[in-house]
């Protein structure tokens, strides 16, 4: 079985982001950079199915050339072999200039299945996924927490609000993982020592053919807004203080 | 030239979902400063009847596809439905809801409308003629203004956020045909399992009770659950209470669980790591109830109560039960 898992870096959860003052970007400075913690989850799973019926994973990644390093990362979880599309035409490239990305390189390896994450945690705008998987023509799954390989199809659970839907969809097809699919194992040292050696083919956005849109930009990066200094509530007794929290949230704020 | 603002509208079994209406008021708005139509896509099963209710919130006209292939949602049958129609009508704004449904759908549409979208936004305007976007980014920790080259100009609408008012137009129902290929629909759901409890999800929840490692335990829930009662509230988690099992995955609240913006969020016993924060800090009002009054929690709550948890909520739960009696 071929299994592509496509993976972003990210800022590490930890980061503290600060916009730079022009507003056209976020201070890179001090950031430490990770898996996106979704892509994980998709790394995971496909290699849980290529344990368990064969096959190879390729991971595949736009990002600048620090990216390599997330890339090595899945390779030493137990990937197989890498796709890193670096080219600095792609800073400022929207989701779907990512994805066109991705599907020129996806197109021309044999994929059965494909894993993204559900979102990634900068951008936070969950389209990657599905606007690949429509440039391939294949159906998606998106935001799934439980995933079952059943010979020509795959059986997943996907939660929406108040319910869980199974959902069967035949090969092949794009499956965007959510936190709870499972456990992620981390890289153990033969696999780091391994992966140094795994191949990468770097392509650029010419020799895939794909130009570089920004259909939708982010014209200015802006702080969230301030929020004032709260009240802190005393009293002599915890009910006192319940009883003026009551009070507040009904007489001044209005929410109860 | 495209002109026009649309929505997607969202139904389940038949129903509304309370999105459509924030859908159909901010795109009123919008229409507005235009001097533009606001168009409805509704598509489902048997569900032309509902259609008209959409008037109430503004929407001139509905275009209603009523097929069997449309209920219930799949992302094939909905994404070629909406595509078709909005490719025949050429909209300058297409509005969905950042819902399950409305982003699983939104980001397959900017794949075949070849255009772009931008996510759970929580402000959107409408700056030289044009839509401007307004959307958390790092989970909340800055955010972006979004602006579009390409039509139609998409944006998905985080939930609660924008209000619903009733601005009555006709809402005039029109049917198209979604011309679906039979042999397109791959995806088949084979079941749904209903969560019972009958709360709302926390994307949606009006108010939010949320408890921390500071519960001590799954049994400590119970005091948040009596309060969630007495409120209507949902209640949440931190990961580090999801983690150690005591509430389900779907309760964390936070960069890695829900993104959550409800009217009032009383965060109990959770000390406020960057990663929660980030999922809540768009909530109207924030409390917090935590024993060390240095916990970062503290930077971003409205009221502020420093005690064990365990002695002010079931007397905060009694004053409530008092005050809406
Ligand atoms: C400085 C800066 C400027 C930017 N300017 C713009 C802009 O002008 N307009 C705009 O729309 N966006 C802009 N972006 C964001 C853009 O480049 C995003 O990477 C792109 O839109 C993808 O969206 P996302 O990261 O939210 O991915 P999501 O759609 O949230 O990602 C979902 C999944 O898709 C896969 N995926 C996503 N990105 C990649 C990748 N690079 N390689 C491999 N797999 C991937 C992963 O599996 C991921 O989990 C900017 C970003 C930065 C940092
Ligand atoms: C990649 C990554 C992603 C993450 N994503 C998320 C996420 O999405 N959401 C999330 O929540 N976390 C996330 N985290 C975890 C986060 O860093 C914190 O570990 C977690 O939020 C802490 O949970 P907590 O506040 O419940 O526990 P703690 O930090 O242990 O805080 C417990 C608090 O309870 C208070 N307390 C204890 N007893 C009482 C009492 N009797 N009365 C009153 N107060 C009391 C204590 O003073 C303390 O402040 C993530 C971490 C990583 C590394």
């Amino acid at each position: 079985m071929n299994i592509v898992a496509c993976v972003k870096q990210v800022p590490d959860t930890e980061a503290q982001i600060k916009v730079k003052p022009d507003g056209s970007g976020i201070e890179e400075g001090g950031i430490k950079w990770v898996m996106n913690p979704y892509d994980e989850f998709g790394v995971e799973e496909a290699l849980r199915l290529k344990e368990k019926n064969g096959g190879e994973v390729t991971i595949v990644n736009v990002g600048p050339a620090r990216a390599m390093e997330t890339i090595r990362t899945a390779l030493a979880m137990g990937a197989d072999k890498g796709i890193h599309i670096c080219d600095p035409a792609f800073d400022g490239a929207d989701a779907f200039a990512t994805a066109s990305a991705l599907a020129a390189a996806i197109k021309g390896i044999p994929h059965d299945i494909i894993f993204c994450g559900q979102r990634a945690i900068d951008d936070d705008s969950g389209q990657v996924g599905a606007i690949l998987a429509e440039l391939l023509g294949i159906p998606q799954i998106t935001v799934v927490t439980k995933f079952e390989f059943a010979g020509s199809s795959v059986k997943v659970i996907r939660p929406i609000e108040g319910a869980q839907l199974l959902i069967e969809c035949p090969l092949p097809c794009l499956v965007t993982a959510q936190k709870g699919l499972n456990e992620p194992r981390y890289a153990s040292l033969p696999g780091i020592m391994k992966a140094k050696k795994k191949p990468v083919d770097v392509k650029d956005a010419a020799s895939l053919g794909v130009t570089v849109t920004a259909n939708a930009r982010v014209a200015k990066f802006i702080p969230p807004p301030a929020r004032a200094a709260g009240k802190i509530i005393c009293g002599d007794d915890p009910a006192t203080k319940a009883r003026e929290l009551a009070r507040l949230l009904r007489e001044e704020a209005k929410v109860i | 030239m495209a002109k026009g603002v649309w929505i997607v509208a969202e139904q389940r079994d038949g129903a509304f979902r309370k999105i459509s209406f924030e859908l159909a008021s901010t795109a009123r708005k919008l229409a507005d400063v235009l001097g533009e139509e606001v168009c409805a896509v509704l598509c489902g099963s048997g569900i032309e009847g509902i259609a008209g209710q959409l008037g109430k919130y503004g929407v001139d006209r509905v275009f209603v596809a009523d097929s069997p292939a449309l209920e219930p949602y799949t992302t094939d049958a909905h994404a070629a439905a909406v595509a078709k129609v909005v490719k025949e009508n050429d909209p300058a704004i297409l509005l969905l809801g950042a819902s399950t449904q409305g982003k699983d759908l939104s980001a397959r549409l900017v794949g075949k409308l070849v255009t772009g979208l931008a996510t759970d936004c929580t402000d959107v305007k409408i700056a030289d003629g044009k839509l401007l976007a307004i959307r958390p980014m790092y989970a909340g920790k800055c955010f972006g203004e979004v602006v579009f080259s390409t039509f139609p100009q998409m944006a998905s609408l985080r939930p609660n956020v924008f209000p619903a008012v009733e601005n009555a137009k006709a809402g005039a129902v029109v049917k198209f045909d979604p011309a679906l290929d039979a042999g397109q629909l791959k995806t088949k759901v084979l079941e749904v399992q209903k969560d019972t409890s009958g709360k709302a999800d926390l994307t949606e929840a009006n108010m939010i009770v949320s408890g921390g490692r500071g519960m001590k335990g799954p049994e400590g829930y119970a005091i948040l659950e009596e309060l969630a009662a007495v409120l209507g509230a949902t209640v949440g988690a931190s990961r580090a209470a999801v983690d150690a099992g005591w509430r389900p995955q779907s309760d964390q609240v936070g960069q890695t669980g829900k993104i959550v913006s409800p009217n009032l969020y009383i965060a109990c016993g959770v000390s406020g790591a960057i990663q929660h924060l980030a999922g809540m800090s768009s909530s109207k009002i924030i409390v917090a109830i935590n024993k060390d009054a240095e916990a970062p929690i503290f930077t971003k709550a409205d009221y502020g109560i420093v005690d064990d948890l365990f002695k002010i909520i079931p007397e905060f739960t009694q004053e409530c039960k008092k005050l809406l009696a």
